[in-house]
């Protein structure tokens, strides 16, 4: 009824930007309708929530961290959790929590910044691969080489050319997911741009780029987000592996896989140090694809039937 | 279908090729000189020259290409300078344990996706149905060192069952070998089940809707014939051709399991090289494991072909 009441008083020149608001929410034509169809799927908002959570954890991991987590108390080493040590400490009497807390800044960032690279970069592929003809045979082949590497070796190959460090992780995993993104978008590529929309664009004497820009990419957008939400999941992934193998990140910085690696030896004596940040490598991972579930299913409800 | 494969192998080259460019430009990525790298920052002015002679470093890059990439198809891969071993002998002495892990796995993530797949696509939204779903979603976010970690806190800590890691030869102790083996193939194949298992619980759907389903039930045949002889088989076909994806991440994945359970393989000798600097055996075994997938890839589609026969590919 609210809703009602709100048409009606948007319906009148007069009315507030509220009013409006809500009455474009309300028609399923909205351009955000899918935000509502996202926020009213309860799994997915859970999710959503969770890493809205993590995020700001990572972000003000110095207030939330109890302890520096390099902070080494040998008095304390391998003691369970306790109410001083929320989740235990590790081999040199780190707190675990406070190590947790901090790892979540490079899983986060690895994630967000390895999916802006990939997208960026295999956007432009995958225009112009679907859009030139003659480019796409040599494009295709480059992908085809780059996808008969397993990613995770591949990322483990180019950071042992590059070297540990945060910034050439992102760079080896943005090259690892680049044909993921590139393929997504070769194919609305193809598809959208025998559309008359295109043919027309085209007559009216618009250059090639700007169409790309606006009637191919926008078109490609909804399946685009969904595929990025499942990059970032994966680079996630990929990081921790990678960090778990000590090809990552440099290991003095605390990271989610590196402590589940560290922990292992002491698995019997000190279970806690890697099931801890293992434990939230697993739910921020599953918050991801929960989320991007959603969003796919927001987009276009016929997929939620598989 | 002879044409169609004749064209396929003739695709094969350009992509072997392109995977030949990559693999050859790992070790030109080192950031500055590669010898510092592989001999350390202590190696005298001479050492570094012979091993630029050695490796050919001081010859313009494409006949540095051509040289590397002749001897890479007769599966030279040059020298590890930390072994001391030609590159391929060291990653053929370690292709055992890292190839059966793979098969292990592949055939435990199939064994559980068909039954799985098929019991929640002919009772959807059951209680299996449901289940399957929880597996599916939890295989694909856990990460496998994880997932094996916490199998080695239940079975080899807690209950003590199974040992933590280690390896031993099929030909050595057969019953050991499976002991030793059961845990990796679960964590490695664990995800790719789930996500098998959605596929073939999506393809039954599509099938048991067909008619030729129905005139099946019509004709009073009992649902165990009709669910495995006229709709599994053609189910099994959309569930095929993600086997080489499925293989790809199998493939990758053992050298983080490897890495788990201390198992010498193949990956577990990648992840030590890498420590190590060991260039060329990093650029060896990516460049096989690479060849490898191209092949498999190839097998699959013309399997595809050979079993779905409405597929022509426009060749004949």
């Amino acid at each position: 009824m609210v809703l009602t009441d709100a048409a009606i008083a948007g319906s009148g020149k007069s009315s507030t930007k509220m009013g409006r608001l809500r009455l474009s929410s309300i028609t399923p034509a909205s351009k955000y309708y899918w935000i509502r169809l996202l926020l009213e799927n309860w799994v997915a908002s859970a999710s959503l929530a969770f890493l809205v959570v993590m995020v700001l954890v990572a972000v003000f991991a110095p207030l939330i961290a109890p302890v520096e987590p390099d902070f080494v108390n040998p008095l304390v080493r391998l003691s369970g959790p306790s109410s001083d040590y929320w989740f235990g400490t590790d081999e040199l009497g780190r707190d675990i929590f406070s190590r947790v807390v901090y790892g979540a800044r490079v899983s986060l960032l690895v994630g967000i910044t390895v999916m802006v690279g990939s997208t960026i970069l295999g956007s432009l592929l995958g225009l112009i691969a679907g859009f030139y003809p003659r480019v796409d045979v040599l494009v295709m082949r480059v992908i085809d080489g780059l996808e008969a590497f397993p990613g995770i070796l591949l990322a483990i190959a180019i950071m042992a050319a590059f070297g540990a460090a945060v910034q050439n992780v992102i760079i080896a995993l943005s090259v690892v997911y680049v044909p993921n993104i590139a393929r997504l978008v070769r194919g609305t590529t193809l598809m959208n741009s025998r559309e008359l929309y295109v043919e027309s664009a085209r007559a009216i004497g618009m250059r090639d780029f700007p169409i790309m820009r606006k009637y191919i990419l926008m078109n490609s957008i909804s399946p685009l987000i969904v595929q990025c939400t499942f990059v970032i999941a994966f680079a996630i992934l990929a990081e921790a592996s990678l960090s778990f193998l000590g090809a990552g990140v440099p290991p003095d910085v605390p990271t989610w896989g590196g402590m589940v690696s560290a922990g292992q030896p002491r698995l019997q004596q000190a279970w806690w140090a890697s099931v801890f940040p293992g434990a939230f490598l697993f739910a921020t991972i599953l918050a991801i694809n929960l989320v991007g579930d959603g969003l796919r299913d927001a987009f276009d409800p016929r997929s939620r039937e598989r | 279908m002879f044409a169609y494969i004749i064209r396929r192998l003739l695709l094969l080259i350009p992509v072997l090729l392109i995977v030949g460019v990559i693999a050859f430009m790992l070790i030109h990525l080192i950031p500055g000189d590669p010898t510092t790298a592989l001999l350390g920052r202590d190696a005298t002015l001479e050492q570094r020259e012979a091993l630029r002679d050695q490796m050919g470093l001081n010859d313009p890059l494409p006949v540095q290409f051509m040289n590397w990439i002749t001897d890479a198809v007769r599966l030279d891969f040059g020298d590890s300078l930390f072994l001391r071993m030609p590159v391929t002998e060291a990653l053929f002495d370690r292709v055992q344990p890292t190839g059966l892990l793979t098969l292990y796995s592949l055939s435990l993530a199939i064994l559980i996706a068909i039954p799985s797949g098929v019991i929640a696509a002919v009772r959807p939204n059951s209680l299996a149905d449901r289940l399957l779903m929880v597996m599916s979603i939890s295989g694909a976010a856990i990460p496998g060192f994880f997932f094996g970690i916490l199998l080695i806190l239940l079975f080899a800590v807690v209950l003590g069952w199974l040992p933590s890691g280690g390896y031993v030869g099929i030909g050595d102790d057969p019953v050991q070998h499976f002991r030793y083996m059961v845990m990796p193939a679960l964590a490695l194949g664990f995800s790719s089940a789930g996500l098998l298992a959605r596929l073939v619980r999506s393809a039954m759907l599509d099938v048991l809707h067909q008619d030729y389903v129905r005139t099946a039930y019509a004709k009073g045949l009992p649902e165990r014939h009709v669910v495995v002889k006229h709709a599994l088989r053609n189910a099994t076909i959309p569930a095929l051709t993600v086997i080489g994806t499925v293989l790809a991440t199998l493939l990758g994945g053992t050298v983080v399991i490897e890495t788990v359970f201390n198992i010498p393989g193949m990956g577990r000798l990648v992840v030590q090289s890498v420590t190590r600097r060991d260039f060329q055996v990093v650029q060896g075994a990516v460049l096989m494991v690479a060849t490898i997938e191209v092949l498999v890839m190839l097998i699959l589609d013309i399997l595809y072909v050979y079993v779905d026969p409405r597929i022509r590919y426009g060749s004949d």
